[in-house]
C-alpha cells in the first residue's frame, strides 16, 4: 500500500512540531493509563460507580439482545428436538417413572426432616428470592469472569448476594448500580466457595480456573476420597452462600482434589434468582452434649 | 440511452462530497460499538471472544494511518475499560502504547503489503492479550496462561475479517452524501 502523501512533515517547522506534540499526547495517554491501572489495583472498587453508570446507560439495548439470545437458542433447540423426538420421548418416560419413585421418597424424607427439626426446635430461615433477573452481558473478551445483571438498587439488591439458577449456583453480586449490578461468576479465578460432597459432606473449596472449569481443593489432605461424577454442593460455612445449593460435578481427579464442571452453565440460564446473603445461626448455648447444628 | 450503471449505495457522485461529520465520527463510533456489543452476545464462562474493540482500533489505524490521532487510545480505551472487565485503565495504557508503536512502524515502513500488516497486527494482538492477562494477575487473579491460548488463536484468525468490516465501514464513511452548492 502506498503511504499517504500528506503525512510527511518535510522541512516545515510547524508540521514537525505538530508531529512531535502528537507523540507527546500519545505518551501522556499511556501515562494516564498506567496511573489508572495503579489506582484500580490499589483500590479495586475505585471505578465501580463509573462502571455501574455505564452499565445502567446501556441496559435497555443489552436487555433487548438478551431476549434475542434466548429466542435464537430456543429456535435451535426446537429444531434439534424435532429430529431427536422418538428416542428422547422414550428416555423421558423412563426417567419420569424413576423420578416419581424418587419424589415419593423425597416427600417421606422431607416429612421426617420436618419432624426431626421440630424435635430439635430449629426454625427454618426464610429463603425467598430477593429478585428474579436476567444476565444481560459478560466480559467475554477478558480473563476475568464478570456478568451484568439487569437488577440493581431498584430491586433491593446489595453487595454479596448469591445468584443461582434452577440448576445451581451462578455467582455473587460484586457491585450494585442503580438498575444493574455486576456479578462475579463462580468460574472466575478470584471466586472461592466453600463446598461439600452432596452424599457425605467431605469439605472442600471450589475455586474458578478461569477457563470454565472449577478446581476443587480438599480441606482434609491425605487420601483423596473424591470420585468422578460426585456432585459438590455449597456448605454455607462462613456464610454468604446458602448451604445445599448444587454447584459442580467432578470430571477429573487430581492429587489434592479434583477438576469439576459447573452444573449451571451461565450461558444456558435464562433467568436467575438473587438470594439473600446467608448468615449462619449462632451456635446454641452449650449443654452437656456440645454439638452444634448447622441447619 | 442509459448512463453508466451506479450502485444504489453510492448514488450520483458529481457535485457531491462525503459528510465531514460521518467521515470523522464513524471510526470512533465503530470502535466503541466493537468494545460494547460483543459482551451482549453470550454469557461466557471462559475468555472466548477476541478483544474486538482493540482489533477495530488497530485495523482503523492500519487502513487509514493518521485518521485517528495518537492520543485516541485515551478516550477509546476509557470507554473499553468501562465494559471489558479488565482492571480500569489497562485498555488506556495498552491502546496508547500500541498507537505509538503503530505510528512508528508507519513512519519506518511506509510501503507495506497485506502480509506485513497482518504480522504487525499479530504481534500487537498477542502482546495485548498477554499483557492484559499480566495486568489481571497483578490485580490479584491467578489465572493460568493456558486460559488465553484459544483467545489468541481466535483473535489472530479473525483479524482479516475485522479488516474487511473496517474497509466496508470506510466505504460508507466516504459515501458522497452532501450536495455541493
Amino acid at each position: 500500500m502506498a503511504p499517504p502523501a500528506n503525512r510527511r512533515s518535510g522541512f516545515s517547522r510547524r508540521a514537525q512540531y505538530s508531529t512531535f506534540l502528537s507523540y507527546i499526547a500519545g505518551a501522556i495517554g499511556a501515562v494516564v493509563g498506567l496511573g489508572l491501572v495503579v489506582i484500580s489495583i490499589a483500590n479495586p472498587g475505585a471505578f465501580s460507580g463509573l462502571r455501574g453508570a455505564a452499565a445502567d446507560v446501556t441496559e435497555p439495548a443489552a436487555k433487548a439482545t438478551a431476549a434475542g439470545r434466548t429466542v435464537s437458542k430456543t429456535v435451535f433447540s426446537d429444531i434439534a428436538g424435532f429430529f431427536k423426538f422418538g428416542s428422547e420421548h422414550a428416555r423421558l418416560e423412563r426417567e419420569l417413572a424413576e423420578a416419581k419413585v424418587r419424589l415419593v421418597e423425597a416427600d417421606a424424607i422431607r416429612a421426617e426432616n420436618r419432624r426431626l427439626k421440630q424435635l430439635l426446635d430449629l426454625t427454618r430461615s426464610d429463603e425467598g428470592a430477593v429478585a428474579t433477573a436476567r444476565l444481560t452481558s459478560s466480559t467475554s473478551g477478558s480473563t476475568r469472569r464478570y456478568a451484568t445483571l439487569d437488577a440493581g438498587r431498584d430491586k433491593g439488591l446489595t453487595k454479596g448476594m448469591p445468584i443461582r439458577s434452577k440448576l445451581g449456583l451462578v455467582g455473587r453480586i460484586l457491585e450494585v448500580g442503580a438498575s444493574t449490578s455486576r456479578v462475579l461468576l463462580i468460574t472466575d479465578t478470584e471466586s472461592l466457595v466453600p463446598v461439600r460432597r452432596s452424599t457425605d459432606g467431605v469439605p472442600a473449596f471450589a475455586q474458578g480456573n478461569g477457563d470454565g472449569t472449577l478446581r476443587i481443593r480438599l480441606i482434609n489432605l491425605g487420601i483423596n476420597p473424591l470420585k468422578k461424577g460426585d456432585v459438590m454442593v455449597t456448605s454455607g460455612s462462613g456464610g454468604l452462600y446458602r448451604p445445599g445449593t448444587p454447584m459442580a460435578i467432578l470430571t477429573e481427579i487430581v492429587r489434592d482434589g479434583a477438576v469439576a464442571r459447573v452444573l449451571s452453565n451461565p450461558s444456558d440460564t435464562d433467568y436467575v434468582m438473587v438470594e439473600k446473603v446467608w448468615t449462619p445461626k449462632p451456635p446454641p448455648p452449650a449443654r452437656e452434649n456440645s454439638e452444634t447444628f448447622a441447619e | 440511452m442509459m448512463g453508466p450503471r451506479r450502485s444504489a449505495a453510492t448514488g450520483p457522485r458529481i457535485n457531491r462530497a462525503p459528510s465531514p461529520l460521518v467521515a470523522l465520527t464513524l471510526p470512533w463510533i465503530s470502535i466503541m460499538l466493537a468494545s460494547l456489543v460483543p459482551g451482549w452476545a453470550m454469557i461466557a464462562s471462559a475468555p472466548v471472544l477476541p478483544p474486538l474493540g482493540f482489533l477495530f482500533f488497530i485495523s482503523w489505524q492500519q487502513l487509514r494511518p493518521g485518521l485517528l490521532p495518537i492520543w485516541a487510545g485515551l478516550p477509546l480505551g476509557l470507554f473499553d475499560d468501562l465494559f471489558s472487565g479488565q482492571p480500569f485503565g489497562s485498555a488506556v495504557l495498552l491502546w496508547s502504547l500500541s498507537a505509538i508503536v503503530l505510528e512508528v512502524i508507519e513512519t519506518r515502513l511506509p510501503w507495506r503489503n497485506f502480509v506485513t500488516e497482518w504480522l504487525v497486527a499479530i504481534g500487537l494482538i498477542v502482546a495485548y492479550i498477554v499483557l492484559s492477562l499480566a495486568l489481571v494477575n497483578i490485580a490479584g487473579a491467578a489465572a493460568p496462561i493456558h486460559v488465553i491460548v484459544p483467545q489468541i488463536v481466535i483473535s489472530v484468525l479473525s483479524y482479516p475479517l475485522v479488516g474487511l468490516i473496517v474497509a466496508k465501514i470506510d466505504r460508507i464513511r466516504l459515501t458522497p452524501l452532501m450536495v455541493l452548492k
